[in-house]
């Protein structure tokens, strides 16, 4: 666009803003609408996605939990009503919930890395890898630090442990970062690959501690619902059985801290930590120039990711009660990153999607030997998931480059109070029959004929 | 008192110095101008100056205080902005939004002083308020510059550093870019000015100093350096 069309007014404006800015300081221009309160509204609105996140943010809080507590029961419920089609059947349904409770909430955790402050890690798998082998080291009578003979009770040595695991992983996200903060982009990158690769061959080397490629058996998990039933509790691996097994209960575990996590994480990004989040993420000099102190808040979203992802696996651990080096390689760090990009950088309710989708199909696939009908080696194409995840990748590259849910930024300052204006100020509009129309230019004449007047 | 005192300031990229020992002032309510040729260091001195390189040798004294070694985050709570070469506004952001992290460091004390502040950008750049939703990163060169310069005025500065606002632009643009930043300057701002455009910033200008290639080599009132013939020659491209 050319700014050529006016010049004048802006010249006659600019040698005259000096005297009304004098006057500004009395009476604002009363035509201008009130700094930073419209654009919402009147922003078209591209598609679904954006009409349905305006409806939801107009929503009052206690509407939304209104709607958004249900919601999470029928997810939470899935495994038990086992819907015809979407119950898996090479694998129990109910596993596939739970290690999708974990991916997603190690998907939330990356995102604020990856998607809010723009930082790409490659290695995050490791600190899924020291949140599971921190209980394991402290549960697990493999281990030398084996601490539920002494004062753990082994009942609840997996819940004591869980604050343990995410500060440990918290501590030793500021460790990594610390040092490589300060680098950008590619060289973070590689270093991050690297720090992966050191907790895994730590875990794999270091035989005496962590019984290296053998491993640490025997992981605390919550002793509960003790019954003849079920000699060891509702959560001990051996409840493999029946609809309600282990799987279920964990995936119930992993829902609750999946909501406490959202509730953290969409509180930060609401606030002047997630703006300056967003600022790095665009372009982290002029954010350091704006006043944002960058390293501070990089580190800030590397400790906050890494402690979520301590969380997801000290489930894991606690769910499989047996951890080993493998479970850690750098592949998965790369289908934790395929989750996020998939579902959305930035979007913390789209990489849980994107969880889904990488942690479900995968098994849908799996011992499925026709779907509607037709015929399929379902465990073949089961086998060949890398590869349809890269072809996916590269079709979203394509076609949707931010991802299937795209994120929005919401920044400005009065949030949630805007938010909610802005919908009634939609349905007025709506309501007298002009939805699409721009008011945005009105304001550019008020300001125009005001110049000209003086 | 000078507001911006630097002595004998030198920067250095790896083993190359890019400035030897440059000495400068800048009085308050001053617009004094920085021209020189393509890597005279211009920039490196701006960036200096907001604290994005640090001097290998020299001090930087912002009213009767040594930010040498200060971070340039506390640079800005001090007031010194900075609008970034090659306009550095935030592409994913709007023009609102933009304009919201000016103030992110230097918040203000009511939300009236904001609106004022923001109604003030928005006269100087009516243009920006046209477009207060559009994204800055699709915006034209000369709105992404009037964003720049919006957006380091919402930090109300002590000290605003335009690092070359006319680059890449169109002619006209450029003069209404100058007659803005005299504007600025005129209701109080303190203005350092980067510029290879030396005629507009020359004219506009109380003082300027000349660089090449990491020494200052002339400096004197803006209207008596136009008229100087070795700035002429070197810069106007008149002899």
């Amino acid at each position: 666009m050319s700014t050529s069309d006016t010049p004048d007014a802006t010249s006659a404006k600019a040698t005259s803003a000096k005297s009304t800015s004098a006057k500004a300081t009395t009476s604002r221009p009363t035509s201008l609408p009130p700094a930073g309160r419209t654009p919402v509204a009147q922003r078209p609105h591209a598609g679904l996605g954006d009409r349905l996140r305006l409806w939801w943010d107009a929503l009052a809080r206690p509407t939304q939990w209104a709607i958004g507590v249900p919601f999470i029961l029928l997810i939470a419920a899935l495994p038990v009503i086992r819907p015809p089609l979407l119950t898996t059947v090479g694998t129990d349904f109910g596993s596939v919930m739970a290690q999708f409770g974990m991916v997603a909430l190690i998907a939330i955790g990356l995102n604020v890395v990856v998607g809010q402050a723009g930082l790409l890690d490659l290695g995050y798998v490791g600190f899924y890898a020291i949140g599971a082998y921190t209980v394991a080291l402290l549960t697990s009578p493999d281990s030398p630090w084996n601490l539920t003979d002494d004062w753990l009770s082994n009942d609840w040595a997996w819940l004591a442990c869980l604050p343990v695991a995410i500060a440990v992983t918290a501590i030793s996200g500021l460790i990594l970062g610390s040092p490589t903060l300060r680098l950008r982009g590619d060289y973070l990158a590689i270093v991050t690959l690297g720090f992966g690769e050191i907790v895994r061959l730590l875990a794999d080397n270091l035989d005496s501690v962590t019984g290296g490629g053998r491993g640490l058996s025997q992981v605390a998990y919550p002793r509960v619902g003790v019954s003849e039933e079920h000699p060891n509790g509702v959560f001990s691996a051996g409840n493999a059985s029946g609809t309600l097994n282990a799987g279920v209960w964990w995936f119930w575990v992993s829902i609750v801290l999946i909501v406490i996590a959202l509730l953290v994480v969409g509180n930060l990004e609401r606030s002047r930590v997630g703006r300056a989040w967003v600022a790095i993420r665009e372009d982290e000099d002029a954010a350091e120039i704006m006043g944002v102190p960058t390293f501070r808040f990089k580190l800030w979203a590397f400790v906050i990711g890494a402690a979520i992802g301590g969380i997801s696996g000290a489930l894991y651990a606690g769910q499989v009660q047996f951890v080993v080096p493998t479970n850690f390689n750098v592949i998965n760090s790369m289908l934790f990153l395929c989750a996020v990009v998939l579902g959305g950088q930035g979007n913390k309710l789209g990489v849980i999607v994107g969880a889904f989708v990488v942690v479900y199909l995968p098994n849908f696939f799996l011992g499925r030997t026709e779907i509607f009908g037709i015929p399929i080696d379902g465990n073949e194409i089961a086998n060949y998931k890398y590869l349809f995840f890269g072809l996916a990748l590269v079709l979203l590259m394509i076609f949707r480059p931010q991802g299937l849910f795209p994120a929005r930024q919401k920044l400005l300052t009065y949030g949630r109070e805007l938010y909610v204006a802005a919908r009634a100020a939609a349905r007025k509009v709506s309501g007298a029959g002009d939805g699409s129309g721009r008011a945005d230019a009105v304001p550019a004449v008020d300001v125009a004929t005001e110049g000209d007047a003086r | 008192m000078a507001l911006l005192e630097i002595t004998d300031m030198s920067v250095a990229y790896g083993r190359i110095e890019a400035l030897h020992g440059v000495s400068l002032t800048v009085e308050q309510g001053e617009l004094v101008t920085l021209i020189g040729a393509n890597g005279a260091g211009k920039t490196t001195t701006m960036r200096a100056v907001s604290g994005l390189r640090a001097p290998s040798r020299g001090s930087i004294v912002f009213d009767g205080k040594d930010i040498t070694r200060m971070k340039p985050h506390l640079r800005v709570l001090e007031g010194i902005i900075q609008a970034p070469e090659g306009r550095g506004v935030f592409p994913g952001m709007t023009v609102t939004e933009n304009l919201e992290m000016g103030c992110y460091a230097r918040t203000f004390e009511s939300k009236a002083q904001h609106d004022e502040t923001l109604d003030h950008v928005f006269e100087l750049f009516p243009r920006l308020a046209e477009r207060r939703d559009q994204v800055g990163g699709t915006m034209s060169g000369g709105e992404q510059q009037m964003l720049a310069i919006g957006r380091a005025l919402m930090a109300r500065p002590r000290l605003l550093l335009l690092d070359e606002p006319s680059m890449g632009l169109a002619p006209m643009i450029i003069a209404q870019i100058f007659r803005i930043v005299s504007e600025i300057n005129a209701q109080g701002t303190t203005v350092l000015l980067v510029e290879q455009n030396a005629q507009q910033a020359l004219s506009r200008s109380h003082r300027a100093y000349v660089l090449e290639t990491g020494n200052v080599v002339r400096s004197g009132p803006g209207r008596e350096l136009l008229a100087d013939p070795a700035v002429k020659d070197a810069y106007l491209g008149v002899a």
